[in-house]
């Protein structure tokens, strides 16, 4: 694992997810909630159009977070996130983040999930075993 | 109007979910997780794996079944209709792998109203088959306008 001090960024990861991708993951996760798949039922409810799964989102943070730790799954042991803004598909989404301190063997970083402007998930900590 | 907080504090009957290589695969692939543990017996045994072992976030996979009843339990109240998931954390402990055999149990840790807002906190807690726990998740949903 690389050396992490604080204040450095994390490699990070950028992601567009295609149009089918809510599809895919409903079906990975057992999340079929209508306003994810179904854009006729997303407009009925007031958004835009069908919206990202936000733990599709999470999960985008852990591979991130976990990468810092040569994708072993095992040193992740704790990941807390806040679902701010609505993801769309066809959208690029960048996994940024930042080491907050490094103590007693684990490495905390603060983590943002982004499309452009629009910070879909934000105060996100994760917390690495070194 | 005012939440509701008499559901605070109960458990729901817990849930038993079989983690199977193929679904971990199907979730890895997903996310775009390209580590062979994730897909690949023999590569998950030669990393000191039982089995495939799940990414951490598969937790959802198999902790959210326990979920569903606590969720839409009429003495919680929620009104869906304005609800968003608001935060989310999970601690993970042993590892979930292929052919484990997880129990989760939900529980309502709080429900408050902030600004406006209605705050459900739900705790679920998963252990294996050997009694290990491998994942502690606390789920906040928020309702506006209660």
């Amino acid at each position: 694992m690389a050396d992490l001090n604080v204040g450095d960024t994390i490699p990070g990861l950028r992601v567009t997810p295609d149009k089918y991708l809510p599809h895919r993951y409903a079906g990975a996760s057992g999340d079929f909630n209508p306003i994810h798949i179904d854009p006729e039922f997303a407009k009925a409810v007031g958004l835009p159009n069908t919206i990202l799964h936000g733990l599709y989102m999470m999960g985008l943070v852990a591979r991130a977070a976990t990468d810092v730790a040569d994708g072993d799954p095992r040193k992740l042991k704790r990941l807390s996130v806040q679902f701010r803004g609505m993801g769309a598909p066809e959208t690029e989404i960048a996994v940024t983040g930042t080491v907050n301190s490094v103590a007693d063997g684990r490495v905390i970083i603060d983590t943002v999930a982004a499309q452009g402007d629009n910070q879909t998930i934000r105060n996100a900590e994760a917390e690495i075993q070194l | 109007m005012t939440v509701k907080t008499e559901a605070v504090g109960k458990e729901w009957p817990a849930t038993t979910y079989e983690v199977s290589k193929e679904k971990i695969g199907e979730y890895a692939r997903v996310i775009g997780l390209d580590n062979p543990v994730h897909l690949d017996r023999e590569a998950a045994r030669a990393a000191g794996y039982r089995d495939v072992v799940a990414p951490p976030m598969f937790c959802v996979v198999y902790s959210a079944p326990a979920l569903g009843p606590a969720m839409f339990d009429p003495e919680v109240g929620m009104n869906f209709a304005a609800m968003v998931h608001g935060s989310q954390e999970f601690e993970w402990g042993e590892p979930a792998c292929s052919g484990d055999e997880i129990t989760t149990s939900a529980k309502c840790l709080e429900i408050f109203e902030k600004d406006g807002k209605g705050f459900y906190v739900f705790e679920t807690r998963s252990v294996n088959q050997d009694g290990a726990e491998v994942v502690k998740g606390t789920w906040t949903n928020i309702v506006r306008g209660v």
